[in-house]
């Protein structure tokens, strides 16, 4: 074997190689340290229990009875979308780390694709919030949640959630290299998502929000996302009326679409910014 | 290859109001050590990312191996290997997976990687500890881990920032035993210190970098000339300083210096251990009989007091007992 020959160019070929590699180079993170993966999936099953057991009782009157009158089927659509905002939440993190440790150095001095340290991110992200909501409904699952409609609604309501997931990797990408710092970034990340997981349909239905909030609730893109999921799970009769299940699903995905368009290029202007 | 393996040429970079490299020129040859020597915050690792693509000046050219790296950085990267100032490793992969990982990404296929993770761990004496997680691997063993990952490419030339900054005095000598290794078998290696012994010991060329400009340059033992010849240094008791003052200059032809902080007095020797046993003939003959007495050639760090006013260590040191330049970020 003698010297690299220099290449001016990294073909297709090759970046798709190297975000493999840096894909699985995340993941043997979470696969090393265990504890990683279980304190991510720590947080929503005790979301899911309080939820569940403290204001299930109460909210469970107010919704639509396509939830088979349990509060916990109308509750676990709205918890795999939290999961996939939060999850998210991981790419800020895992990248301002690497930034901190000089990781993003090695990898910017190597002849490899640039493109691969965000693409392989945000993919490791997507399989690791594709795990913990998994890990999330196994949990629901024993403890009473059961699906409305079918399996293979299901899964596409999980599929959408990804879609989302990863949209939002990229937004939190941008964020995290922008503030770089992991500290400061664990609370960029999670500040402006609060309002906006709450302020949703998640937990509970949007009709008892005051107007204004309402019309916010309403057509953000967690609700939507949440809808989208409910409709699928639990059929049509779960969504307000005047919403179909399929409307729901096609604004989610064009939301998605729509954000992994604007954000993604940006992240990876960020990114070019932030290193040099 | 003929022609200067690196080349940088009025390199300028400026973060905010801080000029960090304020027209750096280097320029050296295959095959040896060039040593990057200042204090922290003279701009060296600046001047390493700059090399080595990470960031880009704001004005001048720099080639490595031939190629311009503002024009082609991908094609530079093929060439160069880097190990920065803090170890780039990832702790929850063992010692080995690091290493092929860094393989893969010079875009060695899965058993080339494989083969020359091998081989480099080997090298650089890990072998035992390779299939064991980085995260129980001590400061040294990490850092010769990272030089192992920037060894896996065949780089041409190996950027080293710091490479033994923070480590123990045996993991130190390992450090300097494998860069004189590399050297010996034809990489060239670019190595920034503040440690004045260090670049003494290992770099066949010097830079001596402050503020951001490189205010000489050449081999330690140049350097060295450029302050003249040996002294000779003694301390004696207080009582007989004048005494010994007065002998030493009729020894010398030349009035000693005395510096009352240190109580050290040095005189210049020009014919080395002669000009030392004179001295030495005449303090018996007036019955003066030093505490201490040396024959010192001078090193690098008077070269760098001589040239900038102060020590170059000083400011890791003694950061509290001396005003000094704002500290520069790099």
């Amino acid at each position: 074997m003698t010297a690299l020959p220099a290449r001016s160019r990294v073909g297709l070929a090759q970046a798709v190689r190297d975000t493999a590699v840096i894909t699985k180079r995340n993941l043997l993170r979470n696969v090393r340290l265990p504890q990683l993966l279980l304190f991510s999936t720590v947080q929503p099953v005790m979301f899911l229990l309080l939820f569940n057991y403290v204001f299930g009782g109460a909210i469970g009157r107010a919704i639509p009875p396509a939830a088979g009158g349990k509060y916990i089927n109308w509750l676990i659509p709205g918890l795999v979308v939290q999961v996939a905002t939060f999850g998210a939440g991981q790419t800020a993190l895992g990248l301002t780390e690497d930034l901190s440790k000089g990781v993003i150095d090695r990898f910017r001095s190597l002849p490899m694709a640039r493109s691969a340290v965000l693409a392989g991110r945000t993919m490791s992200d997507l399989i690791r919030n594709g795990l913990i909501i998994s890990l999330m409904l196994g949990v629901g699952f024993l403890i009473g949640f059961r699906y409305q409609t079918d399996f293979v609604r299901l899964v596409a309501g999980v599929a959408v959630a990804l879609a989302f997931t990863y949209a939002m990797s990229w937004v939190m990408a941008a964020i995290g290299l922008a503030v770089k710092n992991p500290e400061a970034a664990q609370s960029a990340v999670f500040l402006p998502v609060f309002p906006l997981v709450f302020a949703s349909s998640v937990f509970v239905p949007t009709q008892t929000m005051p107007d204004w909030l309402r019309a916010f609730a309403d057509n953000q893109p967690i609700t939507v996302t949440t809808n989208a999921l409910r409709g699928l799970i639990l059929g049509e009769g779960a969504l307000l009326p005047g919403q179909t299940v399929e409307g729901q699903i096609l604004a989610a995905l064009a939301w998605a679409a729509g954000i992994l368009a604007v954000f993604a290029p940006l992240a990876v202007r960020v990114y070019r910014r932030t290193v040099s | 290859m003929s022609g200067p393996i690196v080349e940088a040429e009025g390199v300028v970079k400026t973060f905010g109001p801080i000029r960090a490299l304020d027209g750096v020129d280097i320029s050296f040859e295959a095959g040896i050590i060039y040593g990057l020597l200042g204090p922290n915050g003279a701009g060296k690792t600046t001047l390493i990312r700059v090399l080595t693509t990470l960031i880009r000046p704001d004005a001048g050219t720099a080639r490595v191996a031939g190629i311009d790296v503002l024009a082609d950085p991908t094609a530079a990267r093929t060439k160069m290997g880097l190990a920065g100032q803090f170890a780039a490793v990832d702790d929850y992969l063992t010692g080995r997976e690091n290493v092929e990982m860094v393989g893969r990404l010079y875009g060695l296929s899965r058993g080339d990687a494989r083969r020359r993770a091998a081989e480099v761990l080997e090298r650089i004496g890990l072998v035992d500890a390779a299939d064991r997680p980085v995260r129980t691997y001590s400061g040294g063993m990490r850092r010769r881990l990272d030089l192992a990952a920037s060894m896996v490419g065949r780089p041409q030339v190996l950027f080293l920032d710091e490479p033994t900054t923070g480590i123990d005095p045996r993991s130190r000598i390992d450090i300097w035993n494998l860069i004189q290794d590399l050297v010996a078998d034809g990489t060239t290696i670019l190595l920034t210190t503040q440690y004045l012994d260090e670049a003494d010991q290992l770099a066949a060329r010097v830079a001596v970098i402050d503020c951001g400009r490189v205010i000489t340059e050449g081999t330690p033992s140049e350097l060295k000339d450029k302050l003249g010849g040996a002294v000779v240094e003694l301390t004696v008791t207080d009582d007989c300083r004048d005494q010994t003052l007065a002998a030493l200059a009729t020894v010398t032809g030349e009035q000693p210096a005395y510096e009352p902080s240190t109580k050290k007095i040095t005189v210049p020797a020009p014919d080395g251990a002669r000009t030392l046993m004179a001295v030495v003939r005449s303090l018996d003959s007036s019955e003066i009989v030093p505490d201490d007495i040396t024959l010192r050639k001078p090193t690098l760090d008077d070269v760098f007091l001589a040239l900038t006013g102060h020590h170059a260590e000083d400011q890791t040191q003694t950061s509290a007992t001396k005003p000094r330049r704002p500290r520069r970020i790099r």
